[in-house]
């Protein structure tokens, strides 16, 4: 039993050999066989070569395009980073490593970043690809016409120019620290470039795999690179990703060895799935959090005792237990997930304490309070259920939710932003500074909870050009935790990435920044 | 008579096209914001309707696309810019195909069984086949779907649980990819062919005809399959194409079921993302699909009547 759990640990949290023996000698497993089962999992060794991946995903759709910019589903974003490399990555341990670029160089001030690029780097139809090929890939999202969903991350972009065969400058509106990370989005892809500009829907990358053939929302056949630069990856000879949208149609295909990976494993019968001999349930903690987010400026949200006396009275455990079914963790009131480079860890986690509740509502003034909490499952599945027993949480504390619910359809357009408190799904972002200037910082349009702390503000912006890590963790602790104390957003669970694989396939430590290995399992698994 | 059906035929499909273009037109709200959704400014509005020739009077509209359909140009969508009618193709003729498998099982299926049940009229065999293929007609598709994939693929590993298909693979590769769909339709289908075989064999039995052929001495199983099955076979054929066009038109749950890439599937992805070019496309083919199954029918219950083959 212990053994199981401290398998699980090693599978989900990213500890260190030494924190890993800690926690084996604390759930009572000697250490021989703790060791031993470190190294199991740290089966880096000699991947075998060959074979044919058949990965399906949850989604994918007829109306899908193999233009970067358009991407937005899973299928999209696990076919596109097969066969396309940005500048940088993030791997399997959430560091930025080289990718296309092999080193970059910035100013003091964050602003001025030049890459300096790989120089045996072919692309699928033969062109070696140079500076050119890497302006004209930004280009296409960026400019006004452009219709990429990658055109907001790129705004802070004020020139990018190539400076010889080998190296692109780009000059920032402002320093931004991150903005290595930035460019390793999957978005932003490096195609070949003709005259000036990228064709965009071709399917031809740089990377580990070509497309044989696209069948958009039904298959992709890929093919190994032969001339892939990177000698530790790509294993398979090919891959073939299907489009099983229904979960059942998938996990069947898993269990009667039509295919050797999925995504999204059905969280009822997960457990179920497990009994099978032949496959592997694998899941990582990643960014992915639910929230329930209240506007700060609207009564009586507008009091940070209510905030607080709200944060106390939901029991995050059993939130976790019921709708993720123990597929996640609690969360701590603010967006930073384990994974992340500047997660708080020493912030002390918000327990579940209907008497502090009460004791922040007298302090606020009253006795007892009632508010309405609009809910849909468009919001994230299972949002309704977890706010109906969010309710029974908080009428101990003398707080009477009243939930609302909401329909799906439009649920996006109406309700979400709208409605002074709303059930919200956010996907997460690799790095802390894209999370908080996407939805806290003052003023931006997806600022969910309206909030608005000239403090926080101010740090947000002197942490982007900071270039000391050791000062930035410092700021982005501090800004946690006045999410965590003063923010308008209750963060009661980070969801887990939850992936069924054949015993057959083999990996290292999955990444946690995306589902499916960071996306990139193609490239980084192989059979054993 | 066989013109008078065909034109018959033509001009339903007029009809039906007529009335895909004009239920369009009346859904609420303009295609382009639609489409736009809330990037729509009256400039991108503008610009997008001039791109689909949207700011065109409707009659000079529908007439270009008719134009079009009867070319074979199906125009492109709207979602990604492909061409519709490639788009259409491949996924009609993996349709097309699942069909013609599903036909292949259960025509000879059902009219076997038929002949049989009105030879063994009321005997154990009858009621037993009457109950079988009730039951199997009466449970929903998806719920067949599952029990054959739990006992043919999950425990007797015989079938593929999905119907993963390519253009690369061989013709029998495809035939056994498809054979659990393909059963499954069976099971939905054959009840409804057979018992109409059945009633209507019967229903001949009491002619005065028949009743000469049994005096003559002639054996059961001749008279149905010499004296009686001729005669039975307008209204069978009739109920034979019904459940053909079905096999074509009605197959969306069992192809989610099996990830199968038919046209169903392609209907409600274009639904969903409001790609109206390729929805009225699938529309316009399920539509003609019909009638030309209808009319095929026609033709036949004419063509096996002498009475209206050779009218005095």
């Amino acid at each position: 039993m212990s053994t199981n759990k401290l398998k699980k640990i090693l599978q989900t949290e990213g500890l260190t050999r030494r924190d890993f023996m800690v926690r084996a000698t604390a759930l009572g497993v000697a250490a021989a066989p703790a060791s031993a089962l470190w190294s199991s999992s740290a089966k880096a060794a000699t991947p075998n070569k060959g074979g044919t991946l058949r990965l399906a995903i949850g989604h994918g759709s007829t109306t899908d395009s193999l233009d970067p910019g358009t991407f937005e589903n899973l299928y999209m974003q696990v076919v596109g980073s097969t066969a396309y490399n940005q500048l940088t990555e993030v791997d399997n341990n959430g560091d930025l490593v080289a990718d296309l670029a092999e080193s970059w160089d910035v100013t003091d001030d964050a602003v001025v970043w030049t890459f300096n690029l790989r120089k045996d780097v072919e692309f699928h139809n033969g062109k070696t690809m140079d500076a050119d090929d890497v302006v004209a890939s930004f280009q296409h999202h960026m400019g006004e016409d452009s219709k990429s969903a990658a055109k907001a991350i790129l705004d802070p972009i004020d020139g990018i120019k190539a400076d010889g065969k080998d190296k692109v400058v780009f000059t920032l509106k402002s320093g931004n620290a991150d903005f290595p990370f930035i460019v390793s989005d999957y978005h932003v892809a490096i195609l070949p470039a003709k005259d000036g500009a990228i064709d965009a829907t071709s399917g031809i990358g740089t990377g580990g795999y070509s497309i044989e053939n696209y069948e958009p929302g039904v298959r992709t056949a890929l093919k190994r690179n032969p001339s892939y630069w990177k000698q530790d990856r790509a294993h398979f000879d090919a891959a073939e990703v299907l489009a099983i949208i229904d979960v059942a149609a998938r996990t069947n295909a898993l269990t009667t060895g039509e295919i050797d990976a999925m995504d999204r494993v059905d969280l009822k019968t997960a457990h179920l799935l497990a009994r099978d001999k032949n496959v592997s349930i694998e899941e990582v903690s990643g960014t992915q959090h639910y929230t329930f987010a209240m506007h700060t400026d609207v009564a009586p949200f507008d009091n940070n005792d209510v905030r607080l006396a709200l944060k106390f009275g939901i029991d995050r455990d059993a939130l976790v237990k019921t709708i993720l079914r123990g597929h996640g963790v609690v969360g701590n009131d603010h967006p930073i997930g384990r994974s992340n480079r500047f997660h708080a860890d020493d912030l002390p986690q918000r327990p579940y304490d209907p008497e502090q509740a009460k004791f922040h509502l007298k302090k606020a003034g009253l006795d007892s309070l009632k508010v309405d909490l609009s809910a849909a499952d468009a919001a994230f599945p299972g949002a309704v259920d977890a706010a109906v027993l969010y309710k029974e949480h908080a009428a101990k504390a003398g707080i009477d939710i009243n939930v609302v619910r909401e329909p799906n359809d439009g649920y996006w357009s109406n309700v979400w932003l709208k409605k002074p408190w709303s059930a919200v799904y956010w996907g997460g972002r690799p790095t802390e500074d894209w999370m908080f200037s996407t939805a806290y910082a003052e003023g931006v349009p997806w600022n969910d909870t309206h909030f608005s702390h000239a403090r926080f503000n101010e740090i947000l912006v002197t942490a982007r050009s900071e270039l000391d890590d050791a000062k930035r963790r410092e700021m982005y602790f501090e800004m946690q935790k006045i999410l965590s104390d003063e923010g308008g957003v209750i963060i009661p669970m980070f969801a887990n990435y939850v992936m069924g694989l054949s015993k057959k396939v083999q990996h290292d430590k999955l990444g946690a920044n995306w589902s499916m290995d960071g996306f990139k399992c193609i490239e980084r698994w192989w059979f054993g | 008579m066989v013109a008078q059906r065909l034109a018959l035929g033509l001009l339903t499909l007029f009809v039906v096209s007529l009335i895909i273009f004009l239920g369009v037109e009346l859904l609420p709200g303009d295609l382009a914001e639609a489409i736009l959704g809330q990037s729509a400014t009256p400039e991108t509005v503008a610009a997008f309707r001039r791109e689909l020739g949207l700011d065109l009077p409707p009659h000079t509209r529908y007439i270009e696309w008719l134009g079009g359909m009867v070319q074979g140009d199906f125009g492109v969508s709207l979602a990604n810019n492909r061409e519709i009618s490639e788009l259409i193709g491949v996924r009609f003729k993996n349709t097309l195909f699942l069909a013609a498998i599903a036909a292949i099982i259960s025509v000879p299926l059902a009219v076997t069984l038929g002949v049989l049940a009105a030879l063994y009229r009321n005997s154990l065999f009858d009621r037993a086949i009457n109950i079988v293929t009730l039951s199997s007609i009466s449970f929903p598709e998806f719920f067949v779907a599952y029990i054959l994939i739990l006992v043919l693929s999950i425990n007797a590993n015989i079938f593929p649980s999905i119907s993963n298909v390519s253009s690369d693979i061989g013709f029998w590769e495809h035939v056994y990819r498809v054979m659990l769909p393909a059963l499954t339709l069976t099971l939905v289908v054959v009840a409804h062919m057979m018992r109409m075989t059945r009633a209507a064999i019967i229903n001949l039995l009491a002619s005065p005809y028949i009743e000469m052929a049994m005096l003559k001495g002639i054996s059961r199983s001749r008279i149905i399959t010499h004296h009686a099955l001729p005669n039975a076979l307008a209204p069978i054929i009739n109920v034979i194409v019904i459940n053909l066009a079905y096999l074509v038109v009605g197959v969306v749950i069992v192809e989610v079921v099996f990830v199968y890439p038919g046209l169903g599937q392609l209907f409600v992805d274009s639904v969903i993302k409001r790609d109206i070019p390729v929805v009225q496309a699938s529309c316009l083919i399920f539509a003609a699909t019909y009638i030309l199954l209808n009319l095929t029918a026609d033709v036949l219950s004419i063509l096996s009547n002498p009475r209206l083959m050779h009218p005095k």
